[in-house]
């Protein structure tokens, strides 16, 4: 029996009410309800989903999404400064025609011979970063900076066979919330301690001798950032690695790989295990969607037995000089043993791995050292201009890369007002901190990257100076 | 009918790319970027003097020098050496719903509106955002019987280590976490459900499956007990077996004082059929980029929206959507918070797409996807169940759901062909390799297909005259299966190095260590 009134869904093929009668035929049955017998009447949803109309017509639809979308006001139309987790930076073109590759977008977890490409380009990702970082082995990324860098200190607790981490107080506050859940276990004894360390007030820098007093053959590793949320570069960093070595705890750093031109890789400074962003290397923020994080170590079997994530591997065939890839030992992941496995792995962020291979293979050494140059010297004109600015102070900035702090303070505005202000200057003012970091008063993070122009700088501080006035 | 189906010619692309890091030439560029104006260089000099001497790089990254369109062209013939569910039959990889991912969802997704907004925007600024989140929220809440969603989970796995951090939460905020440290799963559930609860520091119970295919209830009964923690569960499970007692399992975990999880990961046979809710669940899981049609991007960035009942809402991670009749906003004051598993608030793009999904559908749609989905699975079921060499194991004479488990032990048996050597051959058709099964593979030479609403029944006639044709080529000529593929991009690779810490390497600097090792 034809419904008149029926829906033909231009994504279902079946239906199509004379298909779906042949097909149930061939099943042999007379309706599709039947196919449901198995489920217990008692556990039947019995009325309709109350969902709003469906919008059937493909214009009507984009219309009604992007009636909804216009009232988001992008960091196109507006002036960004906001960072602290998520940044902009230019995405290449070639970044999002990858990226809005069909193949690449809609392959999922097919074998390495169907999809090739894709391993090719896993494995590129992590050669890569590898150069950037210094490192032999890096993973697949998982969903974010946090979550790699929580991943990596249970790596370092077992490890050591230890259950405490060290981290400066400086760290991200979001970061840390993500590591301090990844450190819990519903077994007290086998909770990792997440503790913070201080730092000095005159400049950001970890605290070399409250890390002293705190290390101790406890401690699993010691986390550091480069640069740290705070956006200084943590220029003892070698000495905490030596600190951290010296008590037989692992040395972990986290870094915005955006910053490898010119900022020394971590394996350099004693790094054990780097873990970082990929956000910044040709992905679009996404209001957040954008995260992407990576862990990477020394070539030894001891840390590839840790890693939760897959791993690809360059491998070869039957046919001379033929490539392949595959997952090195599989057998450590979840996938394959379950509860047995050291930790979880799942869907994480593939796309965004091919897009920051691309982004990465455009840029080239030369591009990494030459963006940079350009974010320090652009982000140390804002420091030189805001500074001049009555009312404001810029703790921290000597050795910012391209975040830092503004201090409202002597201005005797709060940053919530400073920002709506601001907004009227059509400007997205840096992320409010007040809160985070109470003891450094009325503050907000800045971020500039090789986006802002000369223009673009001083037209923040000629509205600060307005608002501030 | 049946054989009526042509077979296609078909040849993967073969480009032979190098690896990139052995490509171009340097002194190459394939992008310029914009380098401080001569005003901001004179005022502040080389950036060099603010990066501490002992931080400087001194060294420049051995990175791959190319020029822009060569990087391009490598990336295309990589894209085209890559088999993405639009260009082929993608029923094969069962558990995963290959389902269509409409372009224009694609064209919103790409708009600056959100692929150019930042996360802690002034709320003003981001209501579009907001409202999308908060709108998806209450569709989900609907299709699943749950009170309140998070997005914060970017796959299916990571929502079920959300569900393990709120058991915890939960527990310690009754004082019993000391004592409730037991996880209890299936075996033919996913293996995060597993993995998940252990990495949050619980015991996990597996029960294996009874004669029938369900889960052993006499096994549950014996394994609840007061250290019961929770169950973490699916249902239809990946066998396809609709557990027509799953209320009583839910029963036996709540008696005890557990909380029960269902994995809803694949909930497209039973969408607006069957909910978590009326099953008795506290919580649960979808994963947009399977059941509502993300895309799934090479594994991700993908989404999977946890929901719970009311009593576990306050432990969800922070922030949360709110609405208070005019504005969104993002609530961050939940003091019963279990935290954050990822940064902000989850992926954005990834739930602009399922909400135009869902509008497009409708609750009329949502039922037709799923019933078709399910007529889909046994047309193909019939189809393939003539196929000599492939049986199904359990449940006899039961109707299965959007997908089953296959089995070629029969094939193996007559042939020494087996599920891997048949998912060698079959892509020498050009459809993408089947899903095998996860593990532990209690099915023996499992196949798991999955034909959801996408697939017309004449991609299903073609995916099952592909394997009719690996099947008939086993029993006739087994080499040919043996040896495959044989139109792949590459031919048989070697698979000892992957475990073989001499010889693997996961990047190119590690290979050019061992390269001597591989010869």
């Amino acid at each position: 029996m034809v419904k008149k009134e029926s829906v033909i869904y231009p994504y279902i093929p079946n239906s199509v009410p004379e298909i779906k009668e042949e097909m149930l035929k061939e099943i042999g049955v007379k309706e599709a309800e039947t196919l449901y017998r198995e489920i217990p009447n008692n556990l039947r949803f019995k009325r309709k989903l109350n969902l709003p109309k469906p919008i059937l017509a493909e214009w009507e639809l984009k219309r009604h999404v992007m009636d909804i979308l216009g009232k988001n006001k992008t960091c196109e139309e507006n002036l960004n400064f906001l960072g602290g987790g998520c940044w902009q930076h230019y995405v290449p073109a070639v970044c999002d025609e990858i990226a809005s590759r069909s193949e690449f977008l809609t392959a999922y977890a097919g074998e390495v011979y169907p999809d090739l490409g894709k391993y090719q380009a896993f494995f590129e990702f992590q050669s890569e970063i590898g150069e950037l970082v210094g490192m032999d082995v890096v993973s697949l990324p998982t969903y974010s900076w946090g979550c790699a860098a929580g991943n990596a200190v249970r790596m370092a607790s077992r490890m050591t066979a230890r259950n405490e981490v060290l981290l400066p107080e400086t760290i991200s506050p979001e970061r840390l919330a993500i590591i301090r859940t990844f450190c819990k276990s519903a077994v007290r004894k086998a909770h990792i301690d997440v503790r913070l360390i201080s730092y000095d007030s005159k400049t950001g820098l970890l605290d070399l001798e409250s890390l002293e007093n705190e290390i101790s053959c406890k401690t699993a590793a010691v986390y550091i950032e480069n640069p740290s949320y705070l956006g200084f570069i943590e220029s003892r960093s070698e000495r905490i690695s030596k600190i951290a070595h010296d008590n037989g705890a692992m040395s972990i750093v986290g870094v915005d790989p955006i910053s490898l031109g010119v900022v020394a890789p971590p394996a350099d400074y004693g790094a054990d295990i780097v873990v970082g962003t990929a956000q910044t290397l040709g992905i679009h923020m996404n209001c957040g969607g954008g995260s992407v994080g990576f862990i990477a170590s020394r070539d030894e079997e001891k840390y590839v037995a840790e890693y939760p994530s897959l791993l690809i591997s360059i491998s070869n065939t039957v046919q001379e000089g033929e490539y392949g890839f595959g997952i090195c030992a599989y057998q450590r992941t979840s996938y394959a043993s379950r509860d047995k496995a050291k930790d979880w792995v799942g869907t994480t962020t593939g796309l965004w791995t091919i897009v920051a291979a691309v982004y990465m293979a455009l840029m080239g050494p030369c591009g990494f050292k030459e963006i940079g140059e350009t974010i320090i010297q652009k982000a140390h004109y804002a420091i030189k201009l805001l500074s001049e600015i009555g009312g404001i102070s810029l703790p921290f900035s000597s050795n910012s890369f391209k975040e830092f702090i503004v201090n409202f303070d002597g201005a005797g505005m709060s940053v919530t007002d400073v920002n709506k202000a601001l907004l009227s200057h059509s400007i997205y003012g840096g992320k409010d901190i007040s809160r985070e970091f109470p003891e450094l008063g009325n503050s907000a993070l800045y971020c500039i990257t090789e986006i802002h122009s000369r223009q673009d700088i001083e037209n923040l501080v000629s509205a600060l100076r307005e608002i501030l006035k | 009918m049946k054989s009526q189906v042509k077979l296609r010619k078909y040849h993967a692309p073969v480009w032979s790319e190098p690896i990139i890091m052995e490509m171009g030439h340097r002194g190459e560029r394939g992008i310029l970027i914009p380098i401080a104006e001569d005003e901001i260089k004179t005022a502040v000099g080389d950036a060099e003097s603010y990066v501490p001497e002992e931080m400087q790089r001194k060294e420049l990254p051995k990175l791959p020098e190319l020029s822009q369109p060569q990087v391009l062209r490598h990336y295309q013939h990589l894209a085209q050496e890559t088999l993405g569910m639009e260009e082929n039959i993608d029923i094969s990889q069962g558990t995963c719903t290959m389902k269509y991912s409409p372009k224009v969802n694609e064209i919103l997704a790409r708009t600056p509106q959100i692929a150019d907004i930042h996360p802690l925007q002034d709320e003003d600024t981001i209501q579009g955002a907001l409202q999308i989140i908060y709108q998806l929220d209450l569709f989900l809440r609907e299709i699943s019987g749950m009170d309140q969603f998070t997005f914060q989970a970017g796959g299916g796995a990571h929502a079920a280590y959300i569900n393990a951090c709120v058991l915890r939460a939960y527990h310690d905020a009754n004082g019993e976490l000391g004592e409730r440290n037991e996880v209890i799963t299936t075996v033919f559930s996913h293996p995060c459900d597993a993995a998940t609860p252990n990495t949050a520091g619980f015991k996990v119970i597996t029960l294996m499956p009874d004669a029938n295919g369900y889960p052993d209830i006499e096994a549950l009964r014996a394994a609840c007990s007061k250290h019961t923690a929770g169950l973490m569960m699916t249902n239809p499970e990946d066998t396809g077996i609709y557990n027509p007692r799953v209320e009583e399992y839910v029963k036996a975990v709540h008696d005890v004082g557990g909380l029960c999880f269902y994995d809803q990961a694949n909930l497209n046979g039973i969408m607006g059929v069957a909910r978590a809710r009326e099953a008795g669940f506290d919580a649960c899981h979808f994963n947009l980029h399977k059941t509502f049609s993300s895309p799934h991007g090479c594994m991700g960035p993908a989404c999977g929206a946890y929901g719970v009942r009311n009593k576990l809402a306050k432990f969800l991670p922070t922030p949360l959507v709110g609405f208070d009749g005019e504005k969104y906003h993002l609530d961050y004051d939940r003091p019963d918070s279990l935290g954050k598993v990822c940064e902000f608030f989850g992926n954005v793009q990834v739930l602009l797409r399922t909400y135009a999904w869902i509008m497009s559908m409708g609750a009329d749609g949502l039922l037709e996807a799923a019933h078709v989905s399910v007529i889909n699975n046994n047309y193909l079921s019939k189809l393939l169940m003539a196929i000599p060499g492939v049986t199904k194991h359990y449940a006899e004479g039961k109707i299965r759901l959007d997908q089953v488990r296959f089995s070629w032990e029969k094939l193996e048996k007559d042939t020494g062909c087996g599920t891997l050597d048949v998912q060698k051959r079959m892509i020498d058709f050009g459809v993408q390799s089947y899903h095998t099964s996860h593990h532990p593979w209690i099915v023996p030479e499992p196949f798991t297909p999955e034909p959801c609403e996408t697939y017309s029944k004449e991609d299903c006639d073609y995916w099952a005259a592909v394997l009719r044709q690996v099947s008939r080529e086993a029993y006739t000529n087994p080499k040919i299966v043996k040896t495959a593929p044989h139109n792949a991009a590459i031919h048989a690779i070697n698979r000892d190095i992957l475990d073989d810490p001499k010889r693997w390497a996961m990047t190119w600097s590690a290979y050019l260590k061992k390269v001597d090792n591989n010869r």
